[in-house]
């Protein structure tokens, strides 16, 4: 009987260290296919080299991280303040009913399938950037020109996508806010938005901090909505307008017809994006950790 | 007298006072409104676009010259029979995993470190896995471009969820039930298989539902490990096409609008229920725990 | 000696929901004098309390009906400002509640908010409170020190220290010292014998023997009723009400 348990015992913590074992795995393999060339090419000459030409043995992927990094940058300035204030209207503002409405709606834009959104930046925000945007660009610049194609495109799809994840992990953090705080602060005559953003919001500083990190996470790593939108073009970007490729949408595009040396430059470009979800991740944890609840 | 009462009465000043007050109570608004017209612009205009386009014979027909024409049927089957074989690869670990977690184990060093993986994990964007079920399974195993290398690739994809989901729900089992249990001389397991796990069926329900939302939904990862064949898959060991890896291909190639809208519409309908069903479970064992709390 | 009536309490009635949990209150407070109400758990002391400075707004489902007059203007007319209200009817709660930031950010927090912008003006502010609530000595070489680091005790002074930073003129505190040990629990009482001078003082306390010490009036709660107000000697020596003697000489509660 008690060997029997054991055994069970034995079972369950074996598939309790799957995950983890995944994990390993999984950077094993990528490092393990991407940093000989990284190594052969060099380190600094990949992240720094400003041409990417896989066909003529040109690895240079500044290109890709600088297009991985602004459509990120402009997700995070649509994406934080609307989802903080999301948040913030949840936890505090709105009355049951509207929150018991409203928070299905966040769970399902959760839901929609990447390739979902992709699909719609593609068919409505491209078209709309080419006919509204554009015009306004020239008028201060006569030199402006978008396909639609762009930066902006993808910051504003990548802005809804990680709307989700920066509402719920804001609104459970400022909803662990201790009811005491809330009410010292309003006895002492502070009105509802004194309150909200003087004591309430700072107390949930850390939960807000980890949500941004992870939201961005979402948005470094996101690649269909991105590969759809953003026109992947390997230039590095002069305005908000320009296309771009970015990490993930280059390997994707580019996996499928890759002669054996170019795999390999995908997976040196994998390791990278890696290495920044890594350390976006460690953060995150980081965060929630020190500056802890309580 | 007069003139200490009017001390707490509104004076004119400020009745109008703090506009700044009033811009961020504006913005907050906004942006509550704005995300929820996105929500709503984006399924309905998939939905307006494309329920036009869908009839019976979308679903049953075969798709011919490269999408263009025809229906989903090799899809759907292709979508179907690789989110089943992630799942039933993932629901035993994941709810093994989390029964470990919740009712086994102690916190020692290794498990903060089972723990701190499977948060990682969860992390990872899905090209990444991609990249990892193509060398792995695709290439080192030998598997191929496969329902296999797919359904293994999103096992690992949606374990996290599953092992999150579940622990969550067991967690909610009130500890009086173990007690009751384990009092009447029930070993740990019998316990855990007759008491626990019941009663916390509808938790690990709602991570499944999820689970297959993801796999659904997932794309990326998916067409480097499962291919984008259009074929009727036959084993586990042919490639096959998903519907939102059909969707990306009409999306970038521009084969069909129609198709394209159909499509899309099919998809989203389809995670739509899934999200209604993860909710109506997860409201059933949060009402439990109300009630027990 | 004058005494003069602070706030005047009309036949206030409560509801939660269907459940009456005030019942035809009437009671006059007396300025810079200390009220103590008292009586079984769950008779509506605290209830009660937060009526006077309408903290119970915040809860969904309440229902008031009558009048509680501040000077004269009743506190529930629509035209009442609610922040002017709770600035001048500060309160205290059970468990001390410093927000999570360094003791000056906690006293200097009401006078930031009603707009005092004046860095010298806020340090004296938060001196004088300090001082006030006889906390200065303690925390002054630790003013940028984060407030939860302080002692129970100390943290309950600094939340009587916060109110004081907005000058009120009475001061609500709900089960002050139940949480405290105590020789936290004799400073805060040592304190109000100080604070009375300056403010109308209404405490709800379990302890009472800290009525007797503390208070200069006394009301007895059961059920949700006043059942007798009288000067604190007058209850403890000759109640007039049976219940109020039952309860005082603890044969039930």
């Amino acid at each position: 009987m008690k060997k029997y348990e054991k055994a069970i015992e034995m079972i369950l913590f074996i598939s309790a260290t799957i995950a983890t074992l995944s994990v390993f795995l999984i950077t094993f393999f990528i490092f393990k296919e991407g940093l000989p060339i990284l190594l052969e090419y060099g380190i600094l000459n990949f992240v720094f080299g400003a041409n990417w030409a896989p066909t003529n043995g040109s690895y240079g992927a500044l290109p890709m991280i600088i297009g991985s990094v602004s459509v990120t940058v402009g997700a995070l300035i649509i994406g934080v303040p609307m989802g903080i204030a999301c948040a913030i209207f949840l936890a505090e503002i709105a009355p049951t009913p509207l929150v018991k409405l409203f928070k299905p709606a966040v769970e399902l834009l959760a839901g929609i399938p990447s390739v979902v959104y992709g699909f719609f930046g593609l068919s409505v925000i491209v078209p709309m950037i080419r006919t509204y945007i554009l015009p306004i660009a020239q008028k201060f610049n006569s030199d402006a020109f978008t396909t639609g194609y762009s930066i902006l495109g993808g910051a504003i799809i990548l802005a809804v996508m990680i709307l989700p994840t920066i509402i719920n992990i804001s609104e459970n953090s400022i909803r662990a806010v201790p009811n005491e705080y809330k009410q010292g602060s309003l006895a002492l005559g502070a009105s509802q938005f004194d309150t909200i953003s003087k004591v309430i919001v700072p107390a949930a500083k850390s939960g807000i901090i980890t949500s941004v990190v992870l939201g961005m996470g979402r948005a470094v790593g996101e690649t269909m909505a991105v590969i759809l939108i953003t026109g992947n073009m390997p230039k590095i970007p002069g305005s908000p307008l320009d296309s771009v490729a970015t990490m993930t949408g280059t390997i994707a595009m580019e996996m499928g017809y890759a002669s054996p040396m170019h795999q390999r430059a995908l997976f040196a470009t994998g390791i990278i994006l890696f290495v920044f979800i890594m350390l976006l991740n460690v953060t995150a944890t980081f965060t929630t950790r020190k500056l802890g609840r309580g | 007298m007069e003139m200490q009462a009017s001390k707490i009465m509104i004076s004119n000043k400020k009745i109008n006072l703090n506009i700044k007050e009033k811009v961020s109570y504006f913005a907050i608004y906004l942006a509550a409104i704005l995300t929820l017209v996105a929500l709503i612009s984006i399924i309905g205009y998939v939905l307006m676009n494309g329920v036009k386009h869908i009839d019976f014979n979308f679903f049953i027909q075969e798709p011919s010259s490269m999408g263009r024409k025809g229906g989903i049927f090799s899809i759907i089957v292709g979508t179907i029979y690789l989110t089943l074989v992630s799942i039933a690869i993932a629901t035993p670990i994941g709810v093994a995993a989390a029964i470990y977690l919740t009712e086994y184990a102690k916190e020692t060093k290794l498990v903060k470190i089972i723990r701190f993986g499977t948060e990682t994990l969860a992390g990872i964007p899905s090209i990444i896995f991609g990249l990892f079920g193509f060398v792995f399974f695709v290439i080192l195993l030998g598997f191929r471009w496969s329902i296999l290398s797919g359904g293994l690739t999103l096992a690992i994809m949606i374990l996290p969820t599953l092992i999150r989901t579940t622990e969550e729900s067991l967690k909610t089992v009130p500890q009086s039930f173990r007690e009751g249990s384990l009092a009447l001389g029930a070993t740990k397991w019998q316990t855990i298989i007759k008491v626990v796990l019941p009663s916390s069926i509808s938790g690990i329900l709602t991570g499944l539902i999820l689970g297959i939302g993801r796999a659904v939904g997932e794309t990326a990862a998916v067409m480097l490990t499962a291919g984008s064949s259009l074929g009727l898959p036959m084993s586990i060991m042919d490639p096959t096409r998903t519907m939102s890896v059909h969707l990306y291909i009409l999306a970038s190639e521009g084969l069909s609008k129609e198709k394209t809208f159909a499509t899309a519409t099919v998809l989203i309908i389809f995670v739509v229920l899934i999200n209604f069903s993860a909710n109506i479970l997860a409201n059933k064992y949060m009402k439990r725990t109300k009630i027990e709390a | 000696m004058m005494n003069r009536t602070k706030i005047k309490v009309n036949d206030l009635n409560l509801f939660y929901g269907d459940f009456q949990a005030l019942i035809d209150i009437n009671l006059d407070i007396m300025e810079n004098k200390v009220t103590a109400l008292i009586g079984p758990s769950g008779c509506g002391k605290s209830t009660f309390i937060r009526t006077l400075n309408r903290m119970n707004d915040l809860i969904d489902n309440v229902k008031i009906k009558g009048e509680i007059l501040l000077d004269g203007a009743d506190i529930y007319d629509d035209k009442c400002d609610l922040i002017q209200l709770r600035k001048s009817v500060g309160m205290v709660f059970q468990k001390p509640n410093p927000f999570p930031k360094t003791v000056y950010e906690n006293v200097a927090y009401g006078p930031k908010i009603h707009g005092v912008k004046s860095k010298t003006a806020l340090d004296e502010i938060v001196e004088k409170s300090l001082r006030g609530a006889a906390l200065w000595d303690e925390v002054k070489d630790r003013l940028d020190k984060p407030a939860l680091g302080l002692s129970g005790g100390q943290q309950q002074r600094l939340c009587i220290a916060r109110c004081l930073a907005v000058e009120p003129d009475v001061l609500l505190m709900d089960e002050p010292t139940s949480a405290l040990d105590p020789i936290s629990t004799l400073k805060i009482e040592d304190l109000l014998e100080e604070l009375k001078k300056k403010y109308t003082i209404v405490i709800v306390t379990h302890n009472m023997q800290q009525a007797g010490r503390v208070s200069d009036f006394t009301s007895f709660f059961l059920n949700g009723e006043i059942i007798e107000t009288d000067l604190t000697d007058n209850i403890f020596s000759k109640p007039r009400d049976k219940r109020t003697e039952d309860y005082i000489t603890g044969r039930f509660g």
